[in-house]
């Protein structure tokens, strides 16, 4: 008897050896390392994917968001890239064009309706898929806009340049505020081509050339780039607007704390907002600058790499990711727009009638792609530079044929980056 | 004309006091504003922080932060990689240069000055122009472990700490303090029959605790504050150190009351170090002439 015991804890320890040892693993980096919420979904997403099937295991590791980027670049030249990876949406491009990614080979079916902010097209194939996106809005107080007579924007109607510029003279002539509004120009990094390159492109301007990608000449230097380029030195000649030597602690509280009556901020600071100002607090549309209300879109997504051994079994786990419920728990964990309506209606903040809802519709409204292009990485840098120096007094036109020449630079020195 | 001079002592000394102590608090004042918004929530910590409030226990003060950094991120985790591979390289450093020193010092041998030209010379290569081909050889390092042979030595200790063991400023650190040793000693010893070890072990390292501080303050400093090198060659959390783990706390909404909790914990090994050793390292400075 003792015999026959030991000899079937052997089969069943084998088989569970063998069954192991089947499995290819497949390794998965995303970038929320210190975000408990976020890194708890990912972990039951493994969890289900991976019970849900015997071929393949998942192992998750997660990375810090500010140094993620530096990360990868690094294992990708060690050699050392995971099968999936976390990338931001604006990024993809590049890591397609440097060879990290492969397209995405999943039922194009599932993420139909999918914001398009979550599709990370480049080169006419799908690289990248997110469950979320992020918006930015002007935050603005009910009561103040009331106040000081100021019609409330909608998508539809959004302000026009005029009435937007009438509306920060008048709050600004009250003397009640700091500044009437408040850009975030203390926030360094993507801020700067992410939330304001809208307000250019909502003047006609941009930071390249989306016809070719070939160069940023007459886009970032043009008769619209210029008129931009004024109206923004304008806002902080005029007193209207913090400049980029901002306290970093303002742009946190200043809007919560009465400093500014109107705050370009991101949806993931409506929150907040929302606990400060209850029913009191607006989410107002980008105004129409004369080119249409624009605001930025893509987060962060997921993709294939190229170093992957199991091409198929990541293929399988990023599809098995797309599922409302997932999008939903994601969307509760860190405050983002849900990818789907149906998600969003699965959430306490995005369902209809929710106080965030109306990211969604400025998502699906006004979202446009940062320029889709392996470029980006240095020409948003050089849009961020440039844009400080005309807020800091520098001379318009010289600044940003300055920043023209720089990016097409770099555009040669990469032969057009694939193009 | 004594009498004025003990006279105008005291007021003079009072005033020395003055300008040191002022001294002192601006120096501190970082150290002061960064444990004191440790201990305030972060909507508080932002608001104080334009005011002198910033500096003061004022409002509504707790260890919540703390308690949320450990929440947030394996705190004790982080610490124990950076002081063990901090402290693992500064005592190789210290038995490697110091050789190295010595043997520049006081051994003759065929193409000393031009190596230790070399040596010297890389100084002025950034850590940051070597980084991405010293990655491309540590991923093809061979190791022995428990399962054999394998290849790279990426999220590891050991790549954390080899590169760093041998280093041009600790070497001219030794050089530069055993050339002011009295040649006598050492000659005197070799007359007594001392083999060059007994010279560097017996009568060479027991004289030199000061340029032995120095060289471990240093180094300390280094280590601890590595961050480009670990983020590259550490990939897995378990041996992320400190300086990696301060990015867990910086979010799409940055936790500021946590990270000044953060950085009050992790600067205690520093201070505390840096506390052991300052009489010797102060010592150094002045004989070595090298300012950390």
């Amino acid at each position: 008897m003792r015999t026959i015991t030991l000899g079937l804890s052997s089969v069943a320890v084998l088989a569970t050896a063998t069954s192991s040892l089947a499995q290819d693993q497949i390794e998965l980096w995303f970038n929320n390392a210190g975000n408990p919420a976020e890194t708890a979904v990912v972990e039951r997403i493994v969890n289900d994917f991976n019970a849900s099937q015997s071929d393949y295991e998942v192992v998750a590791q997660s990375f810090p968001q500010s140094t993620y980027n530096e990360t990868i670049v690094a294992a990708a030249l060690a050699g050392d890239l995971p099968d999936i990876l976390a990338v931001d949406g604006p990024i993809m491009p590049n890591w397609a064009w440097s060879g990290y990614l492969v397209p995405l080979d999943i039922d194009q079916q599932k993420i139909e309706t999918f914001l398009p902010g979550t599709k990370g097209y480049w080169d006419g194939e799908l690289y990248a898929i997110g469950l979320w996106d992020a918006a930015v809005a002007m935050f603005a107080r009910r009561s103040i806009l009331e106040r000081f007579d100021i019609r409330v924007p909608t998508l539809d109607e959004p302000w026009t340049l005029a009435e937007f510029d009438a509306a920060l003279e008048t709050i600004k002539a009250s003397g009640e505020f700091e500044y009437p509004i408040d850009f975030g120009l203390a926030i360094q990094g993507e801020w700067y081509p992410y939330a304001l390159s809208p307000l250019l492109q909502s003047f006609g301007g941009d930071i390249v050339d989306r016809s070719t990608y070939l160069t940023a000449e007459n886009a970032l230097n043009g008769e619209a780039a210029l008129e931009f380029g004024e109206w923004w030195q304008s806002l902080f000649t005029r007193e209207l607007a913090p400049g980029p030597s901002q306290d970093p602690a303002d742009r946190e509280t200043g809007f919560l704390e009465g400093k500014y009556a109107l705050s370009w901020n991101g949806s993931w600071k409506a929150l907040g907002a929302i606990d400060e100002f209850g029913d009191d607090i607006m989410f107002l549309p980008a105004p129409d600058l004369g080119n249409g209300s624009t605001i930025g879109a893509a987060s962060w997504q997921y993709a294939v790499t190229s170093a992957s051994e199991h091409t198929e079994g990541a293929m399988a786990f990023v599809e098995f990711m797309l599922k409302d419920e997932y999008i939903a728990a994601f969307s509760e964990g860190i405050g983002l727009i849900p990818a789907t309506l149906s998600a969003a209606a699965m959430t306490e903040n995005y369902a209809e009638g929710a106080p965030m809802h109306v990211f969604f519709g400025l998502s699906e409204a006004q979202a446009k792609l940062r320029p889709v292009t392996p470029g980006y990485l240095v020409s948003g840098k050089v849009f961020r530079e440039s844009l400080a120096n005309i807020a800091n007094g520098a001379d318009v036109a010289d600044s940003l044929d300055a920043a023209v020449d720089a990016i097409d630079a770099d555009i040669k020195r990469n032969q057009g980056y694939g193009h | 004309m004594s009498t004025a001079t003990s006279d105008n002592r005291p007021a003079r000394l009072l005033a020395r006091y003055m300008v040191l102590g002022l001294i002192a608090v601006i120096f501190l004042f970082p150290l002061v504003f960064m444990l004191i918004s440790s201990l305030k929530p972060d909507r508080q910590l932002l608001s104080d922080s334009g005011s002198v409030r910033a500096f003061l226990p004022v409002g509504d003060i707790s260890l919540n932060n703390y308690v949320a950094a450990f929440e947030r991120a394996p705190v004790e985790l982080f610490i124990f990689n950076s002081v063990l591979v901090t402290g693992i390289t500064v005592l190789l450093t210290l038995v490697v240069c110091s050789l190295a020193g010595f043997a520049f010092t006081f051994l003759n041998w065929r193409g000393r000055e031009v190596l230790l030209s070399l040596i010297l010379a890389t100084f002025i290569l950034p850590f940051e122009s070597i980084a991405i081909p010293l990655l491309m050889i540590a991923t093809q390092l061979p190791w022995i472990g428990p399962d054999g042979i394998s290849q790279g030595w990426l999220n590891s200790y050991r790549i954390q700490i080899a590169p760093f063991i041998a280093d041009g400023l600790s070497i001219f650190l030794f050089v530069q303090y055993f050339k002011d040793l009295p040649k006598e000693l050492i000659e005197a010893a070799r007359a007594e029959g001392a083999s060059w070890w007994q010279v560097y072990w017996r009568v060479v390292l027991p004289l030199s605790g000061p340029v032995l501080a120095t060289a471990a303050i240093l180094k300390f400093l280094l280590m601890y504050n590595q961050y480009l090198w670990p983020l590259m060659v550490a990939q897995e959390e378990g041996y992320r150190p400190v300086m990696v783990g301060l990015q867990y706390f910086f979010l799409r909404n940055p936790a500021w009351g946590e990270i000044m909790a953060y950085l009050s914990m992790i600067t205690i090994p520093v201070l505390g170090f840096y506390l052991v050793l300052q009489k010797a390292f102060i010592a150094s400075v002045a004989s070595t002439g090298v300012k950390g």
